[in-house]
């Protein structure tokens, strides 16, 4: 049984869609990646399976956490289920952490929420946790404001907070894209190992490509607010078969096969994702889409084809050769 | 182990900055002239008041009307009242009455003020409205008229005019305290604090109040400026604390009668009440500077 079930998920902002019937599963021990330009629901979608959407912000649909769905339980209950059964590691982790509070509390903080723990077991623990995540010497560093470490450090403890109770779900929402490339590859590491150790199920927002095929078994592509593609990690970034993963994959692959392109020629994608609501009706891509015609004025559903699920009329050939040479075709 | 060592060895992409925060803090401090003027000025009043709890030369209410307005004399630094009472010693205790009327009137604004605020910054919407109009309406009722109304209600006190200042001030209050909590309400580290499941009580105490701390801080000390003023004028129309207990202002309204005896009466509980109310103020536009590193300079 999958430990997070979301079913028919929807957003929106008073009358506006934001992100239109979503559903996924993530099982136990699972990495799932949920890729696609800002703008595309990503955030959303895991702000909303916390139960954390902004004012003026609703939610509909289901989400089961170990069965219990989510949407129609109490305040009080999901109070306790974040960051125990749920949790969530941000962005950028100079503004997500209080920057008037030692980080050593800080991470108590969550021990104290959940485990009924006094200030100083909540201390001890939360030295373990600084260990845990390779932050050496916690009795020195437990006295750091947030402003004193570097942005990896910075992302540790938000890693600490996020895993300090085990949860059996992390969403970790661009956990990357702030630091340095060559953190980068410690986070992700390190992000991976403690996810095994609770096996835990990670959903991973990124648009960086290159971190879901080393991080995800699994890939979901959102674009204007639906999941147009999914499958596993390889056949997905392999043969993609939505229009819009493919582009996605040529224009990340563009930097690694670049002696196939000729000079000046980086491939991209054509247009820009439309401000919200701004996105055309039917498939949201059509406008953007070098396969598209009338056909696609009607929303395709999710269907299977192949190794994947796609949402499209004219799925790209399964063999269409470099994904590259598709674009702008 | 020096700092910068352990930062080396732990994390190469780490910079630690060690207590250098503490030592900024302490150089700030002594960059801004006019908050340590301020400070300086605020601490004499309170070590003033404190001292006279304990000493002062001559009891402030004994009588000796055999030396009453002898002028400057080396047994009466300031001279003697009407009745023979030292004006040093009126002046000590005196600073008694201003900082219970500066606090007691911080106290009231703050203790409403702030969780009124917070409250509506957290709630918004209708209820938050409510709460902003009430501010309204409080601000628009003179803060002395107020105190006068209540004075002649419930008859003259120290306690009753700085109840009314307080209440009078609240809306300062809620007014500052509303519109920095919602600034620290929308950034990412309260919804990381949702995230493992702070509920909003303990929010508002452990994330929001802290990260306002130094604006209401400041507030305060510009509130306990206006406070001394109010309950110097109270004091002054007869409607604050009652003789013959000393206050500055009721040492004004005593020696006015004796201006052409002796001027200096007047002088020193106008010079006292003048360095308070510049101390408070100095202090509470300094520690702007002092808390914020980015103002200035």
């Amino acid at each position: 049984m999958p430990v997070l079930s979301v079913r028919d998920l929807s957003v929106r902002a008073g009358d506006l869609p934001l992100v239109h019937g979503v559903s996924f599963d993530l099982s136990a021990g699972e990495r799932v990646g949920l890729i696609g330009e800002s703008g595309s629901g990503k955030s959303l979608t895991a702000l909303a399976v916390m139960g954390l959407l902004g004012k003026g912000l609703t939610a509909q649909g289901q989400v089961l956490f170990e069965g219990q769905d989510l949407m129609s339980t109490t305040e009080k209950r999901r109070c306790q289920l974040r960051g125990n059964g749920l949790s969530m590691v941000f962005q950028e982790p100079m503004t997500a952490l209080n920057p008037t509070m030692r980080v050593g509390r800080q991470i108590g903080e969550v021990l104290r929420v959940h485990r009924n723990l006094g200030k100083r077991a909540a201390r001890e623990q939360a030295r373990g946790l600084m260990e845990r995540v390779d932050i050496p010497d916690p009795v020195h560093y437990e006295r750091h404001y947030p402003h004193q470490l570097s942005g990896g450090q910075r992302q540790r403890i938000m890693l600490a907070m996020a895993t300090a109770c085990e949860p059996s779900v992390i969403l970790a929402d661009e956990p990357t894209t702030a630091l340095d490339v060559t953190v980068q590859s410690r986070m992700l590491e390190l992000m991976r190992k403690l996810v095994a150790e609770q096996n835990s199920a990670l959903l991973l927002i990124t648009h960086d490509l290159a971190v879901v095929s080393e991080m995800s078994d699994r890939i979901l592509t959102m674009y204007g607010g639906h999941i147009v593609e999914s499958g596993s990690t390889k056949s997905l970034l392999d043969h993609p078969r939505h229009p819009y993963t493919s582009a996605l994959v040529a224009t990340s692959n563009a930097v690694t096969v670049d002696s196939k392109a000729p000079a000046g020629a980086l491939p991209m994608i054509e247009g820009s994702v439309p401000a919200t609501g701004q996105f055309p009706t039917g498939c949201p891509f059509r406008d953007r889409c070098p396969r598209a015609d009338e056909k696609c004025a009607v929303m395709p559903p999710l269907e299977p084809l192949g190794d994947q699920v796609v949402a499209c009329w004219h799925p790209v050939p399964e063999n269409a050769g470099d994904p590259a040479s598709r674009v702008g075709a | 182990m020096s700092e910068g060592a352990v930062a080396l060895t732990l994390e190469p992409e780490g910079v630690s900055l060690g207590r250098a925060d503490d030592q900024s803090l302490r150089r700030r401090w002594a960059a801004s002239p006019s908050a340590l003027i301020g400070l300086i000025l605020v601490l004499l009043v309170f070590v003033t008041a404190l001292i006279s709890l304990v000493w002062t030369p001559y009891p402030p209410l004994a009588v000796d009307p055999a030396h009453n307005l002898s002028g400057m004399s080396s047994s009466h630094l300031l001279g003697t009242d009407q009745y023979g009472r030292d004006v040093l010693s009126r002046v000590m205790s005196s600073a008694q009455i201003t900082v219970y009327a500066g606090a007691l009137a911080v106290f009231i604004a703050a203790l409403i003020g702030i969780p009124a605020g917070l409250y509506a910054a957290w709630r918004g919407g209708a209820p938050g409205e409510a709460v902003l109009r009430l501010a309204d309406l409080i601000y628009a009722f003179p803060a002395l008229l107020a105190a006068i109304t209540l004075s002649a209600a419930i008859g003259a006190s120290t306690t009753t005019a700085m109840i009314a200042i307080g209440i009078a001030y609240t809306p300062v209050f809620i007014r500052v305290t509303r519109s920095n909590a919602l600034l620290v309400l929308s950034s990412e580290y309260i919804l990381a604090a949702r995230s493992y499941g702070r509920r909003p009580l303990a929010i508002m105490r452990r994330h929001v109040l802290p990260n306002i701390s130094a604006t209401i801080i400041i507030q305060m000390t510009l509130l306990f400026s206006l406070a001394i003023l109010a309950e110097a004028a109270l004091d002054y129309l007869g409607l604050g604390t009652n003789p013959p207990t000393a206050s500055w202002g009721n040492m004004l309204q005593d020696s006015q009668n004796y201006l052409n005896k002796d001027v200096m009466l007047s002088v020193w509980p106008g010079v006292a009440i003048f360095l308070t109310v510049l101390g408070s103020n100095l202090l509470g536009d300094g520690l702007g500077d002092v808390f914020d590193p980015r103002r200035k300079r």
